[in-house]
């Protein structure tokens, strides 16, 4: 059981990395917006956005996937652009999945970060205005540093929940060894073959110290950056 | 003329409405709990869109709804020490001190910080959190913060509150060196009859209908 990661783990714990990394850190800057949005403004359709956004975490993960394969597919409108115009494919890629990651921590993310704008006191910034900020220097000085918790908070949940994917994963861009299979594809994998308990243990084992590591480093920066009395769990 | 107000405003169910016209760079509102004296302050400082009316200060029209005109907060550079004091909690005494005079103009402060340490007694408080500051001290940093952004004009919504009697004290004689040196349009919001009748003779009182 204890022995040292084979080449294959490796590659495993690389792309499911490289996956989720990707994933979280282009979800962040459309996550903040959407839950700044949600939060501070008022607008014709905010509901109906609120639900889209929501959406990935009420509808089977497999039905998730199946929308992507419809719009980013080789037949799909966004998935035939991208192809004519930059010929970029998503399809049975692992730039796939970390759209999939992306679209599934996404709610997450938007949740966390919402709820930290909200708890920023708007009369802050109404104050930080007439010190003679402008909308956008007030946000930059006032909003952003005060929610920085709820976006650690989210960026974790996020990373979690791309490190973890697998319904909407596996149905856009299959299980194709070393393009697309993240760990618990690999697990799915090692499970469909008879007599590889110890490979899935150790599999799963990576899942958790993976996930429990994203989630201590987490609680480190916001405690470094925000004093120690801040913790983002 | 220090002061050209003609605002109404509609919360709820109820009327604020305020008219001031004076000379006096110094100007007391008065009025019952409740009566929109805030409402009137937040307007004048851009936080709040009044119905209809007028707001000159200083000679500068900051809102005119026939006109048109309506300044943003940051372009009204009015000094408004909160009733709550309104402090950043993640910046020190110090940054929330300076968190204003990064945006003005350079060369437009009256006062510098060190000034505003002595004046206010704070010196020792510049490295702490708003967190760990007492009511009083809280209050003292607001003031400070307020006269350091460079404004064109104090709104003072009850700034002696929470002192004790010396530390009142010491802010009314600074207050009246303000008036009195600096030439700046100041309107105050008190409660406190002794307080007004040392600092002005123009005291308006805001009704609510």
């Amino acid at each position: 059981m204890i022995a040292p990661l084979s080449p294959a783990e490796w590659e495993v714990i690389g792309l499911s990395l490289k996956v989720s990394l990707v994933a979280v850190t282009l979800t962040l800057p459309i996550a903040y917006a959407l839950a700044w949005l949600l939060a501070r403004r008022r607008f014709p359709g905010r509901v109906l956005l609120d639900a889209l956004v929501h959406l990935p975490l009420v509808v089977p993960p497999v039905v998730t996937g199946y929308v992507l394969l419809l719009l980013f597919g080789r037949t799909g409108p966004v998935g035939q652009w991208l192809e004519a115009s930059l010929g970029v494919s998503l399809v049975f890629r692992w730039t796939g999945a970390a759209l999939a990651a992306a679209v599934m921590a996404l709610p997450l993310m938007v949740r966390a970060m919402r709820l930290s704008i909200e708890a920023v006191d708007r009369r802050l910034v109404g104050a930080a205005r007439t010190l003679g900020a402008s909308r956008w220097q007030a946000f930059r000085t006032i909003t952003l540093p005060l929610s920085i918790p709820g976006v650690m908070a989210g960026t974790v949940l996020g990373f979690a929940r791309s490190i973890g994917e697998f319904g909407a994963t596996i149905t856009f861009v299959s299980n194709i060894p070393g393009e697309t299979r993240t760990l618990p594809l690999a697990i799915y994998s090692a499970l469909q073959v008879p007599g590889t308990d110890i490979a899935v243990a150790r599999l799963a084992v990576l899942a958790v110290l993976l996930s429990l590591g994203a989630l201590l480093l987490s609680e480190w920066l916001v405690r470094r950056s925000l004093g120690k009395d801040s913790h983002v769990l | 003329m220090s002061f050209d107000i003609a605002i109404e405003h509609r919360i709820g169910t109820r009327d604020v409405s305020l008219q001031l016209q004076s000379g006096n760079p110094l100007v007391a509102l008065v009025g019952p709990s409740g009566a929109g004296k805030t409402t009137a302050l937040n307007c004048i400082a851009g936080l709040l869109r009044p119905d209809q009316g007028r707001i000159a200060i200083g000679g500068t029209t900051l809102f005119d709804s026939e006109a048109g005109i309506d300044l943003q907060p940051e372009a009204r550079r009015c000094g408004y020490v909160f009733q709550d004091s309104r402090l950043f909690p993640h910046l020190t005494v110090k940054q929330n001190l300076a968190y204003g005079s990064r945006f003005a103009d350079p060369g437009t402060e009256w006062i510098s910080q060190q000034e505003v340490a002595d004046l206010l007694d704070i010196g020792d408080l510049l490295g702490r959190r708003p967190q760990t500051l007492s009511g009083g001290e809280e209050r003292r940093v607001a003031i400070g913060r307020a006269l350091l952004c460079a404004p064109h004009f104090l709104l003072l919504d009850e700034p002696l509150a929470s002192l004790d009697a010396e530390r009142a004290r010491q802010v009314l004689t600074c207050i009246e060196r303000i008036r009195d040196e600096m030439e700046l349009p100041i309107l105050l919001v008190s409660h406190d009859r002794a307080e007004i009748a040392r600092l002005t003779e123009t005291v308006v009182s805001i009704a609510d209908t």
